[in-house]
């Protein structure tokens, strides 16, 4: 069966059909990793956008019981140039296709993934419909002009968890704020014994004082860090209260809570192999990337903050920290899974920070 | 960080001579070095004793030393030039090995010199056996468990622990014989018992197996901040047990979830930060296809094969960073030449894949060994990219110019299914057409899988390919169908494959698909898989929607370049190319390269305006010619690969630049070729064309035996032979070649007389001749595999005069325009012309640097229109310097077995050096010693020659035997030496008794062979025998007795001790 992306600029491009049929709209993003399609597809900071893998040969290994970052997809499409029919992996349980069918995401194969991406790139991220079987085409492109952006669409609700749970621990206790965080950050917790108490973004301030935690972690999470305006108050509540860490979309909405403005980037970054300055020791790690937005630098002057992290192929801030209080965070993926793992040493430093060392 | 303090001229070590496990790659990693560390303001001195490189051209290091790459030589360099630094890393095991004997000398120490790049305790740490196992133990990182055993009860202690399967490999056994694998404790006992017997020093490593298991490499990089990168992961096709060099490699690797490469990924930074690498890095692993269960297999502590690889794979320029680390920079300070924007520290992301495949020579060895294991036998490999990974298989199948075009071998359709089950089990160069056939014939992949413990899904890419072919219909065009078409060009598969798999012509399918408007796009390779916009005009083609290679409107000519690097056609030919493309680039012109090796320099993505990783066969290198709608296409200068595409390419109606077709066809069509020489009266030897055998023989009778037979159109002498009498010739008539009347065999007079070669330079009007040269070997050895000698010694000024004469006419009557090599034979006093090649030959980069005449600047200049007169030179014989440069062949006899060593009409060497001096002897001495021989003072030579040369060999071994040594001898040998007075010890032929010739050579009581070869194929037993063990036991073994006399000749004119003067290449000019 035929399929169908249409970009809002009237770019078409065709393939074939693989994984779930019918229709959705979205943010058009690419990546480039070059493994992990099981982790981006589960990731559910992609919520509400459609996926471009610039890497063409995506299914190879399969889809396994482990490597899940969420319990499903949130993704709305997947656009890759050759999706593997027949994976091989000790540990593959099913073909790509067959689990996007059953995630509901409809998927593209046969499309110039490099043209779109180049296209991205020039252009910038924008909205997209994918589409399968005979769709009107014409149609595609009106409908991609008029879907929602991304910004405003408050994806965090969709994702997150709806009731607080508690992971057992002998550790700190930590509270992470989840506004759809990957499984991967709680596994990195529980290897360190913490007993982590997973909250809802809508937790209030009071409800923090109650659990008494050693420490309170934001999560990654997506769409626009302005959409979720009661945890950046709650944040700002709980600033120099408790050790804070935050990740990603946590980073983000730290720096708002703490008076910075943050931005819309061109294409973001996603891969798994951007490079990123620790300007505390001047060591440069290979890390793991998902992000759209981004910490305005500028609007960083004058606060009680300091730039950790940056990336060196666009200087972006990748990292901030409290010049007096017990904060930090990332806007890269210490936690990795995809991607490199040699930023766990984050992790540690969150570690230290509850215990009242590091800072 | 700024460049080190200290440090302002940085000596940087080549790696000598091109030999099988060591190739093309240090050339293009030396070239990047050199460059890398004068754009940081420093002065470089070079050694490098293969002048077939562009890193030793004048123009990249400040001083270049053509020398033997021996410590005696790095130290008189040391003390000569006084560098601050020694670079070794870039110069492959070569460069290491001078590092760890040049500090164990304490020379490093004593003059001062500072060791660059990797420190020499993380070089042993890798290298060192014991010191890696117990590093690697130190970090967790588990090696494969093994042994030194030296009994038996030693082994099975040990397989008690490990458990099965087991690898038993006897040290130093002659032949690689006598070990294997074991799978349980009767087979080791039986498998070690024979294995210690075998063995010379008694003993054998017994080591757990992994046969079966993933391989996968890594290459990694690390600065002296402890950051650290991984450049590109890569997984082998053929599973562990066939060497890294002999297999098929895909990158990225394909198979590995995240969590599997993360889990290298993270080991390799560890182990590259254990080790204290400073540079680069390639770690191997082994990884259980069932499992997380991984070992370490192997570090190597420098640029190597895998990291040129790597580099061309993924536009990250390794040996250029590794050079700027060495000299102090952090990876974060090194601009990305790729972007130009963003820095060296990152990971490139592909979006494409690449198929690396290795180019065997056993075409040229038909008597090898060609299964395939842990000792590499590849002389050269093809790269190929496609955003498919069937693609990239393809079209590095047909880069290899093996005459396949794609997955249809031919003999494979009659063989029978236990013999296809067999093929499949012994990893070979042919194994992957065997698995396609065994999938055309229905073989289900589990069993596949079982056979090859090939993953399956390459078994399934394969069978892709398989499976549209099946949808091909023999003689029925209409099954071409459009969608079916562009599958199958999608999948990379050949016009010239489906025109085979539907039995029509080629140019059909081409039109067919033209008609049907599908044509190739061409996209960049860029690092970043397009993340950012970079500016590497690196471009490979795929038939996907988007073409990036937009044209320019510049005046552009094409250069094809030479391919893989195989016997009869090195890296010679990729020097030419280099030089043609700069040669355009100073005249303006926008250079255009299209070339497939990945060790290369051609393929630098900075050398041309523009690079085509590509096939070089018609149907790639005219879809880039319709594109780029060149000037012209030059191609004399990548060897017979491009000369073999000019007919398609003037078909298709593109200018060939330089000499017409129409003159290659006359130097190569033998009747043309006759009636050319017979009209400028020049002598051939006699012969003619045959077209069967009945014609062959009657040409015999009349010229009279010897004669010289070969098939017409030949690389590098293929299936060439001298035959003394008719029962010979009818044996290689039958044997040796297939007569069809496209391919008749030519039958020639064979003359033993002095072979005299010519390169020269012609523009229709004047023909330069740079340089006579004079071979030491007489005519039968083939002139890649003589020693070359310039300015020719002891020749008659008439016979030079004759020379000039005949190459001037030669040049002049085919309308040469551009390079031309003739090979001329000295009988009697008679001059006669053998070969005439109209391109560039092996020998233009050696007489280039001799002579100082930029002969490739000068020949294209030429093909774009200049006259010589123009350019400052004039005709005839150029004034010889005071300069003698002796090149040297080099082999790889000891990686192939079962391969006889004696020198015949068929090339076999893999590389060369040069020596130079002002004498001849030292020249010679200085080339000898580049290629490996080990001069002893006094020793015992082994004599054993056939009847024939018994009366030539007499004032030789007389020679030796005054200088000083003992002779030994065979019988018939002994006989006629004693009767002539020289004292001999008598040795037991093979099978005499013992101890015999063989027993002499394993104790080590024999420090140089001669053994001339009865001739014919005939089995001669003992002499292959001998050959062989001398080869494999590392004794210099001479084949030829003009070789031996030249040797004796250095011998006795040498002194101990020689103070010989170092010259470097800039100043060969000025006679010094």
């Amino acid at each position: 069966m035929k399929a169908f992306l249409a970009l809002e600029d009237g770019t078409l491009f065709t393939g074939r059909s693989f994984g779930a049929t019918g229709e959705q709209w979205g943010e058009v993003v690419f990546n480039t990793g070059m493994t992990g399609y099981q982790e981006i597809l589960t990731d559910p900071s992609y919520c509400g956008q459609i996926v471009v893998m610039t890497y063409p040969l995506i299914g190879n290994y399969g889809i396994n019981r482990d490597d899940f970052e969420a319990k499903k997809s949130f993704i709305k499409g997947f656009v890759v140039k050759e999706a593997c029919g027949h994976p091989s992996n000790w540990r593959a349980g099913y073909r790509i296709g067959d689990f996007l069918a059953r995630e509901g995401v409809p998927g593209i194969s046969g499309v110039d993934t490099r043209a779109l991406t180049r296209h991205l790139r020039s252009y910038g991220t924008m909205r997209g419909v994918i589409a399968t079987g005979a769709v009107d085409t014409a149609q595609l492109v009106e409908k991609a002009k008029t879907c929602p952006y991304l910004s405003g669409q408050k994806l965090v609700a969709d994702v997150a968890v709806k009731e607080s749970y508690t992971i057992e621990g002998q550790g700190p206790r930590v509270i992470l704020i989840d506004l759809g965080s990957k499984q991967n950050i709680i596994r990195k917790l529980k290897e360190r014994d913490c007993a982590v108490i997973v909250v809802p973004p809508d937790i209030t301030p009071g409800q923090i004082d109650q659990l008494a935690p050693d420490g309170v972690l934001i999560s990654n999470g997506p769409g626009d860090p302005v959409d979720v305006p009661v945890t950046i108050s709650t944040t700002r509540f709980i600033i120099g209260k408790y050790p804070l860490f935050g990740i990603c979309l946590g980073n983000q909405v730290m720096a708002l809570a703490l008076g910075a403005k943050t931005y819309k980037m061109k294409f973001g970054h996603r891969g798994a192999n951007h490079p990123v300055k620790d300007l505390r020791t001047g060591r440069v790690y290979i890390t793991s990337h998902n992000h759209g937005f981004s910490v305005d630098e500028e609007s960083l002057k004058g606060l009680d903050i300091e730039i950790s992290h940056i990336n060196l192929n666009d200087n972006t801030v990748e990292g901030i920290r409290h010049k007096h209080l017990p904060l930090f965070a990332v806007q890269y993926h210490p936690e990795a899974s995809p991607g490199p793992q040699e930023s766990d040493y984050i992790f540690d430093k969150f570690m230290d920070m509850m215990r009242g060392e590091g800072q | 960080m700024p460049v080190k303090k200290g440090i302002k001229k940085v000596l940087v070590v080549g790696s000598g001579p091109i030999i099988i496990g060591q190739a093309a790659e240090f050339d293009y990693a030396g070239t990047q070095a050199c460059r890398s560390l004068r754009e940081e303001g420093l002065e470089v001195v070079l050694i490098n004793s293969n002048p077939a490189t562009i890193m030793t051209d004048a123009n990249m290091a400040d001083r270049i030393y053509i020398e033997p790459i021996t410590p005696e030589f790095v130290t008189r360099i040391i003390e000569k030039e006084k560098p601050d630094g020694f670079l070794p890393s870039l110069g492959g095991q070569v460069g290491l090995n001078m590092a760890l004997q040049l500090s164990e000398l304490g020379v490093l120490e004593k003059y001062n010199v500072q060791l660059l790049g990797t420190p020499l305790d993380a070089i042993k740490r890798a290298e060192d056996r014991e010191l890696f196992k117990s590093t690697m133990q130190r970090i967790n990182e588990p090696v494969p468990e093994s042994v030194i055993v030296c009994s038996v009860e030693e082994a099975v202690v040990f397989a008690k622990q490990i458990g099965f399967p087991l690898v038993v490999r006897p040290a130093y056994t002659l032949g690689g014989t006598g070990g294997g694998m074991v799978y349980n404790m009767d087979e080791l006992v039986s498998t070690c018992t024979k294995g210690l017997k075998a063995s010379i020093i008694h003993q054998a490593l017994i080591e757990r197996s992994l046969v079966g298991w993933k391989e996968i490499e890594f290459e990694v990089m690390r600065d002296s901040a402890n950051n650290c990168i991984t450049i590109c992961s890569m997984e082998n096709i053929d599973s562990m047990g066939v060497h890294t060099g002999d297999s098929v490699v895909v990158a990225p690797a394909q198979t590995l979830s995240d969590r599997e490469y993360q889990m290298l990924r993270t080991a390799a930074l560890k182990i590259i930060r254990a080790l204290g690498v400073e540079g680069g890095c390639n770690v191997q692993y082994a990884l259980d296809p069932n499992s997380y269960a991984y070992y370490v297999i192997e570090v190597n502590p420098r640029v190597s094969r895998s990291s040129a690889l790597a580099s061309k794979a993924t536009g990250y320029p390794i040996a250029k960073v590794a050079s700027k680390i060495a000299i102090g920079l952090n990876l974060d300070e090194i601009k990305n030449a790729v972007t130009g924007k963003t820095y060296a520290c990152f990971e490139p992301s592909i979006d494409y894949t690449v198929i690396k495949f290795p180019r065997w020579p056993f075409d040229k060895f038909a008597m090898a060994d060609r299964s395939l294991g842990t000792q590499m036998k590849a002389t050269g490999e093809v790269m190929s990219i496609d955003r498919t990974l069937e693609g990239a298989l393809l079209k590095a199948i047909r880069s290899l110019e093996i005459g396949v075009p794609g997955l249809i071998y031919p003999g494979l359709a009659e063989l029978s299914q236990e013999e296809i089950e067999q093929k499949l089990t012994q990893p070979s160069d042919e194994r992957l057409f065997v698995l396609a056939e065994a999938l055309r014939r229905g073989m289900l992949f589990d069993h596949v899988f079982n056979l090859t413990k090939i993953d399956r899904f390459f078994i399934q890419k394969i069978y892709n390919v398989v499976q549209l072919e099946n949808h091909l219909h023999r003689g029925c065009r209409t099954s071409l169908s459009a969608e079916l078409l562009r599958k199958a060009k999608e999948m990379g598969m050949a016009d010239a494959y489906l025109a085979q798999a539907v039995g029509i012509a080629a140019n059909e399918v081409r039109a067919l698909r033209k008609g049907y408007g599908i044509e190739p796009v061409y996209k960049m390779v860029d690092t970043c898989a397009a993340e950012f916009e970079a500016v590497t005009p690196y471009y490979y083609s795929c038939y996907d929607t988007e073409d990036e290679a937009k044209p320019t409107n510049n005046r552009k000519v094409v250069v094809v370049g030479g391919g893989p690097i195989r016997i009869g056609q090195g890296i010679e030919f990729d020097y030419c190319s280099v030089h043609s493309v700069w040669a355009l680039k100073e005249m303006g012109y926008e250079a255009i390269i299209i070339n497939n090796n990945p060790e290369t320099v051609s393929t630098d993505f900075d050398t041309a305006d523009r690079l085509y990783f590509e096939p070089l066969l018609p149907e790639d290198v005219i879809n880039i010619l319709e594109k780029e709608k060149p000037a012209g296409v030059i191609v004399q200068f990548g060897g017979q690969t491009p000369i073999n595409l000019a007919e398609h390419i003037d078909k298709a109606g593109f200018n060939i630049l330089g000499s017409s077709l129409d003159s290659i066809d006359r130097a190569e069509d033998r009747e043309r070729f006759d009636d050319l020489v017979s009209r400028l009266d020049i002598p051939r030897p006699p012969g003619g064309t045959a077209f069967s055998l009945v014609h062959a023989e009657e040409i015999a009778g009349n010229i009279g035996f010897p004669v010289l037979v070969r098939p017409s159109y030949v690389l590098g002498g293929r299936a060439m032979e001298i035959v003394d009498n008719i029962d010979d010739l009818r044996n290689y008539m039958a044997t040796a070649v297939k007569l069809t009347p496209e391919h008749p065999v030519l039958v020639d007079k064979y003359f033993l007389g002095e072979e005299i070669e010519v390169d020269a330079i012609a523009d229709g009007e004047t023909v330069l001749i740079p340089g006579i040269m004079k071979h030491v070997e007489r005519a039968g050895v083939h002139s890649g595999d003589s020693i070359a000698v310039y300015p020719a010694y002891h020749l008659d000024r008439t016979v030079q005069e004759q020379i000039v004469d005949y190459t001037t006419k030669l040049a002049l009557e085919l309308d040469v325009r551009g390079m031309i090599n003739i090979q001329y034979v000295l009988y009697n006093g008679q001059i006669y012309v053998i070969e005439v090649n109209p391109r560039a030959s092996r020998t233009v980069p050696y007489m280039s640097k001799v002579t100082g005449i930029p002969m490739i600047n000068l020949a294209t200049k030429i093909i774009m229109g200049q006259k010589l007169k123009d350019l400052g030179y004039q005709g005839g014989l150029y004034p010889e310097g005071k300069l003698v440069g002796v090149k040297a062949p080099v082999f790889s006899f000891a990686k192939l077995l079962q391969v006889d060593i004696s020198l015949g009409p068929e090339m076999k060497s893999t590389g060369e050096v040069l020596g130079v001096d002002a004498s001849y002897p030292v020249a010679l001495y200085k080339a000898l010693l580049g290629s490996g021989v080990v001069f002893q003072r006094q020793g015992n030579i082994l004599v054993t020659v056939a009847d024939k040369d018994k009366e030539e060999m007499l004032p030789i071994i007389k020679g030796f035997s005054s200088l000083g040594y003992n002779i030994f001898a065979t019988t018939g040998t002994a006989c006629y030496l004693e009767k002539h007075g020289v004292t001999v010890t008598r040795v037991n032929k093979v099978r005499e008794g013992s101890p015999d010739i063989a027993d002499l050579l394993r104790q080590g009581d024999i420090h140089l062979v001669i053994n001339t070869l009865t001739r014919g194929k005939a089995p001669e037993r003992d002499g292959f025998v001998i050959r062989r063990a001398a080869v494999e036991l590392a004794v210099p073994c001479l084949t030829s007795l003009d070789t031996a006399r030249a040797i004796l000749e250095v011998l006795g004119d040498i002194k101990e001790g020689p103070d010989f003067p170092l010259v470097p290449l800039q100043e060969y000019g000025t006679g010094y």
